[in-house]
């Protein structure tokens, strides 16, 4: 029973981890995206995370990037000894889960397998996607408040952070906002602007309507992903079914059990 | 053609149809079944509920099928038909120029059947447009830079062999070049999404229309920067006019970055049939106004019957040398003839 009690705590402590994993291109947790389907913690060190994308063809280097970030995310925990990570159904499903499970430098696994591209490089482009998307949701919530081009571009972090939304996407984007900008040394001080562009510029603001509709075009062709993977996904998993031994606590968390009125136990 | 509430009548010319075979006697292995649900999951997930198949028909539907719903149940006037291989995926093809010759030979007014060939085949390639013109006198082909092909997992529109094979379409007069380049139904870590290419091959064949299909999404930005600086690029709404009904403002928001950036002539309609019938997509574009909070984004740009009626028909009519009025002429004095069914 103690043993079962400490698996459970650590299978939900490899879930938390996975929050921070995100699909780059929709910078949305993978865990959201219902992506991870299987975490297992055996001998309280070895984990297995198992994950499928919402098609047979989705990017191969998205799939690394996701992959990749699974294992980072979880070596963070002290306990963690061994990972294996599974990406399933994929048209090269094969190849990537033989390159993530050898011993090779992800950098050199991803350029064999994604044309010669530099890791780095494409982390850090999506990077920016990220950060075009995070801040145009905050510009366009503060505009609609009713601050003025100037009072904008000219806000700095310390009145950034006495800024309180009530919900809505720009509650959820503003502390996704701000911890990428300080991640990437755009804002360091309380009186540093909160609103640079990726290359750290100022805005002026004459040019904040111009900046906001290259942020939209950039959001745009984002939400033509996000709309199809999360469409694609819903129909993917439509076939999932849940096995004779009961729902697991990846069924749960993906909306794939109704309630049950007689059910007495909480999970 | 599409009746409007005052009577009036639009030409529809729907630039991007299939007619495939994706049944499991014609999958050659799990790419193939793959393939097709990637293409079904497509359907379900952005066709209104009233408009969703099974999947067995989707797999493979009949002629019969195909006439009424672009003719008699769907607005359309005329089709163009694209040929796609996937040689690697499929025993006889996806959507071979043969059966889909022989399919529109029954109604060979309404259809316009395009070919397709694969640069990396080399000679073979250039002898193949030869057998297309000859045989079909094709005016168009459809590229599908992302197949498949041994070892090659995609190639580029400028690419020296396909340099070459342009050449010829060009000499022969096939001047329709449609490109799909949209979502990545195939993966390929960059060539895939990238649109540059066409912006090479649209300045070094001048001569040639280049219609990028699915505008390039999801890389809108780029293909909008290309096709406002080459005259002859041309942007096909197969896969993002669906998005009329599942998120009408994002669709809003596409509609008039196109609008801006390529404008009102440079715009064809295409269903994307069988992934989506042109019956709905129609009449929901027809009657479809861009938000005006996004449309003064764009300096107040807003569909009118006018630029809905060019993006339907008119502008394809164009690259096809048809003339709408004499082909709605045409048409309406051969009412259209309900098979036997």
């Amino acid at each position: 029973m103690v043993l079962e009690i400490q698996q459970s705590e650590l299978v939900s402590a490899v879930w938390g981890t996975l929050e921070d994993v995100t699909d780059p291109e929709l910078d949305e947790p993978i865990t959201d995206m219902g992506f991870v389907e299987r975490v297992e913690v055996a001998d309280a060190r070895k984990v297995e995370v198992d994950f499928r994308l919402p098609t047979y063809w989705c990017s191969p280097n998205f799939a690394f990037l996701m992959a990749f970030g699974i294992k980072q995310e979880i070596a963070r925990l002290p306990w963690v000894r061994e990972i294996t990570v599974t990406l399933r159904d994929h048209c090269f499903g094969e190849q990537i889960n033989a390159g993530l499970n050898s011993d090779r430098a992800f950098s050199e696994i991803f350029a064999e397998h994604c044309g010669g591209e530099n890791l780095e490089a494409v982390q850090l482009k999506f990077q920016e996607k990220a950060f075009i998307r995070r801040q145009e949701t905050v510009l366009l919530a503060l505009q609609h408040r009713g601050y003025s081009p100037g009072q904008i571009v000219s806000m700095t972090l310390k009145e950034f952070d006495q800024v309180e939304f009530q919900g809505g996407e720009e509650s959820r984007q503003k502390p996704r906002y701000r911890s990428l900008l300080i991640e990437r040394n755009l804002a360091r001080e309380p009186g540093d602007p909160v609103f640079p562009t990726w290359q750290g510029e100022r805005i002026p603001p004459d040019n904040l309507r111009k900046h906001l509709g290259d942020l939209r075009s950039v959001r745009i062709n984002m939400e033509f992903n996000g709309a199809l993977c999360r469409g694609l996904k819903s129909t993917r998993y439509k076939e999932v079914e849940i096995s004779a031994d009961g729902p697991t606590l990846v069924d749960f968390i993906h909306d794939r059990v109704p309630p049950d009125p007689s059910a007495s136990t909480g999970r | 053609m599409y009746k409007t509430k005052d009577g009036k009548e639009i030409f529809i010319l729907d630039g991007h149809t299939h007619f495939w075979d994706g049944s499991p006697e014609n999958q050659a292995n799990i790419h193939g079944k793959q393939f097709i649900e990637c293409f079904y999951a497509y359907h379900t997930n952005l066709s209104p509920p009233d408009q969703l198949w099974e999947k067995s028909r989707f797999e493979k539907y009949s002629e019969d099928d195909i006439y009424r719903d672009l003719f008699i149940d769907g607005p359309d006037d005329m089709a163009v038909i694209q040929s796609t291989y996937l040689r690697d995926f499929y025993k006889n093809g996806f959507s071979s120029i043969e059966r889909s010759t022989e399919m529109a030979s029954r109604h060979p007014e309404r259809f316009i059947v395009n070919g397709a060939f694969d640069p990396r085949d080399g000679e073979k390639a250039l002898e193949y447009i030869h057998y297309m013109k000859e045989n079909f006198n094709i005016q168009g082909v459809k590229m599908y830079t992302a197949e498949w092909n041994g070892e090659s997992q995609g190639w580029a529109l400028n690419d020296p062999a396909a340099y070459k094979c342009f050449e010829l379409c060009d000499k022969l007069g096939i001047r329709n070049i449609h490109v799909h380049k949209g979502p990545t139904i195939i993966p390929l870590s960059k060539d895939a999404f990238d649109v540059h290419d066409v912006d090479h091959a649209a300045t070094d064949f001048q001569n040639l229309n280049w219609i990028v299909e699915h505008c390039g999404l999801p890389r809108l930005d780029d293909f909008c920067w290309i096709a406002t600086q080459e005259t002859n690029v041309y942007g096909g709404l197969a896969v993002a006019l669906p998005f009329i009904f599942s998120r009408p403002r994002y669709f809003g928001e596409v509609i008039a970055e196109l609008l801006w950036w390529i404008g009102e002539d440079k715009i064809l309609f295409g269903s994307d049939y069988a992934i989506w019938t042109p019956a709905w997509l129609v009449e929901r574009f027809w009657n479809y106004q861009i938000p005006e909070d996004i449309s003064s984004e764009r300096g107040g740009i807003q569909l009118t019957d006018e630029i809905k009626e060019k993006i339907l028909g008119l502008n394809a009519a164009k690259l096809y040398n048809i003339d709408p009025v004499a082909k709605l002429k045409e048409l309406n004095a051969a009412p259209i003839q309900i098979a036997a069914e």
